[in-house]
């Protein structure tokens, strides 16, 4: 079943084509990364769907609902979720009271001033957990500024991921941390998403982790879909491989390795 | 700093009883110190709830308002309106109907100001503040302009009544009784403002200080939250204002005019506005120090305003953030 689709959406930035005409259908339960040098538009394309920026022209159609002109209170409450590439997060509040606030305000019990936060049972379990399945559990009464950088990418996440959403939208979610921790970053992320059944959207560089975890790839170029499909078609397209990385060839993206 | 903000839940109890304690000696004090410090005293708790308001907004919302003068004078002087204009005696009907008119001006300004934040809040904060100082100042047959409305306090009777202050040596009466039932209200605003700040609305508003967009993709309407922060904070300096006038005997212009605003934020720093109870001891602190200023020299807004950098520089944390400082370190260390 269809999630989300987009129809012609357009935003351009002067002579920057950031989004140009792209249709892009997303399905219930999918896992789909989407790809593209820098300056390809895919945190222009985020941006739009997840109403941080208004579309020039063009339709979002979520859950068969045109959302295109709604705010983004209204996406969150529909179910789109998002992580970012900069981290945002409540610096001075814990990584508790992060998480728990995300769950808060899903649950609509944010507007409560008459009860002590802490004293919710219910919103305290759910939020070690998240942290817990974020391998963030020890960092739980840190403030978020405190964090390590890539604890930071982790809790960024999970903040989205508390939400429940029913798209995720990840934009880099390994962008700034050393190569090891990508491995392990992307694992917690892809275990934590997979076993929940999350339809998520990854914004992503590395073609390894891509590769590694995406049902489908959609490739970016210059605000426009350049190609999309299995992560098997994506690799011995010849058009990709130049964009990307420059070669082309039956095993450019190995060769790169 | 953050640190006394986020400790809470298995501390609750602690809260509890250090409370409970500092509320007892308060209670004791004035059966020990001369009436003239008891007077002190009560200024001094008027003043923190009304910086303790001020500081939902600083500390916790991040917005910083430089017109809390507005809230306070209008609460006293609709206390003086209520007194003079409609005869009436009891405490009680004034404080309600201050909180009401208070809340009313603040939905308005709020309203209007939380469209905007960092300098330009505090900018038409300032100059909304000063349109109710001009219509006070030149509105004198309502407001008596800079001879402003005596509000005498034998006319007041607290407790619906039951207390009131007729005849001989009322003043060392009043001055008693009032004293307990500023401390009242300044324990029960106290304990409201301590559920706010620490219910799931308080972290909303500690949120939206913190990352105004992150906030709004967890779904909080930043604006709205804002507003409802604005309302809450005026009523709390509003209730202020009004206990403040039966003390003084008077209101004037000067407590809508800006430096009184000036003031507020200065106590809420000095004690240091990352905590909760910081801006409660800036306003004591504040309190005795402009007092004994006054006493000592006639300059006294000089000796004040050394005072007050020096002590600024020395504890940028303010009091209580340099307190929890040294002793966060002092337990390190020791660990």
């Amino acid at each position: 079943m269809t999630l989300l689709e987009t129809v012609s959406l357009k935003k351009y930035f002067g002579d920057t084509h950031a989004v140009d005409d792209v249709n892009l259908t997303i399905a219930e339960g999918e896992f789909i990364s989407v790809v593209g040098p820098n300056g390809a538009g895919k945190t222009s394309l985020c941006n739009v769907i997840s109403a941080h920026l208004a579309p020039d022209s063009g339709k979002i159609i979520f859950k068969g609902r045109d959302m295109t002109h709604s705010s983004v209170i209204e996406r969150v409450k529909a179910g789109i979720a998002r992580s970012f590439q900069l981290v945002n997060l409540f610096d001075d509040l814990t990584a508790f009271d992060n998480v728990a606030l995300a769950i808060f305000a899903r649950d609509g019990k944010i507007r409560n001033m008459a009860a002590l936060a802490d004293r919710d049972r219910e919103v305290t379990i759910e939020a070690d957990t998240v942290l817990d399945q974020f391998g963030l559990a020890s960092k739980r009464n840190e403030p978020a500024r405190g964090l390590a950088q890539g604890e930071r990418k982790l809790l960024d996440v999970a903040l989205a991921y508390a939400l429940r959403p029913n798209l995720l939208f990840l934009d880099e979610p390994t962008s700034g941390v050393s190569t090891r921790e990508k491995d392990k970053i992307m694992d917690i992320i892809a275990s934590v998403v997979r076993g929940e059944g999350i339809t998520a959207a990854i914004i992503e560089h590395d073609m390894d982790v891509v590769f590694k975890y995406s049902n489908r790839i959609v490739v970016m170029h210059q605000g426009a879909i350049l190609a999309q499909g299995t992560p098997d078609a994506i690799r011995n397209n010849d058009d990709v491989a130049m964009i990307l990385l420059g070669s082309s060839g039956p095993d450019a993206f190995s060769r790169k390795e | 700093m953050t640190m006394t903000m986020a400790a809470t839940g298995t501390s609750i109890w602690r809260t509890t009883i250090d409370s409970a304690l500092v509320l007892v000696i308060l209670a004791i004090l004035p059966q020990v110190v001369d009436p003239y410090q008891t007077v002190l005293l009560t200024y001094g708790l008027i003043m923190a709830i009304a910086a303790l308001g001020f500081n939902l907004l600083l500390g916790y919302t991040g917005l910083l308002s430089f017109g809390h003068s507005a809230y306070f004078g209008a609460g006293a002087y609709l206390v003086a309106f209520i007194t003079r204009d409609l005869g009436a005696h009891s405490m009680e009907l004034c404080i309600v109907g201050g909180m009401l008119g208070t809340l009313i001006i603040a939905a308005i300004f709020g309203f209007v100001c939380v469209r905007h934040t960092r300098i330009f809040f505090g900018i038409l904060t300032l100059a909304l503040s000063q349109v109710l100082w001009s219509l006070a100042f030149k509105f004198f047959w309502v407001t008596g302009g800079t001879d402003g409305i005596r509000v005498p306090y034998a006319s007041l009777t607290l407790l619906g009544g039951l207390v009131d202050f007729k005849g001989g040596g009322s003043f060392q009466r009043f001055i008693y009784a009032y004293y307990y039932y500023v401390l009242a209200l300044f324990a029960v605003s106290t304990t409201i403002m301590w559920v706010i700040a620490h219910s799931p609305f308080g972290k909303a508003l500690q949120a939206i200080r913190d990352n105004e967009t992150r906030a709004r993709f967890v779904g909080i309407s930043v604006r709205r939250y804002r507003w409802i922060a604005f309302m809450i904070s005026g009523i709390f300096t509003g209730l202020a204002g009004i206990l403040w006038v039966p003390l003084n005997g008077l209101t004037t212009p000067d407590i809508l005019y800006w430096p009184f605003s000036g003031e507020i934020v200065f106590m809420s720093v000095l004690g240091g506005f990352r905590s909760f109870t910081g801006p409660i001891v800036g306003a004591m602190a504040f309190n005795y120090l402009k007092t004994y200023a006054i006493a000592s020299t006639e300059y006294w807004q000089l000796l004040l305003g050394v005072v007050l950098v020096i002590l600024v520089m020395a504890l940028p944390a303010g009091i209580v953030g340099t307190a929890a400082q040294l002793a966060a370190k002092r337990g390190r260390s020791t660990k």
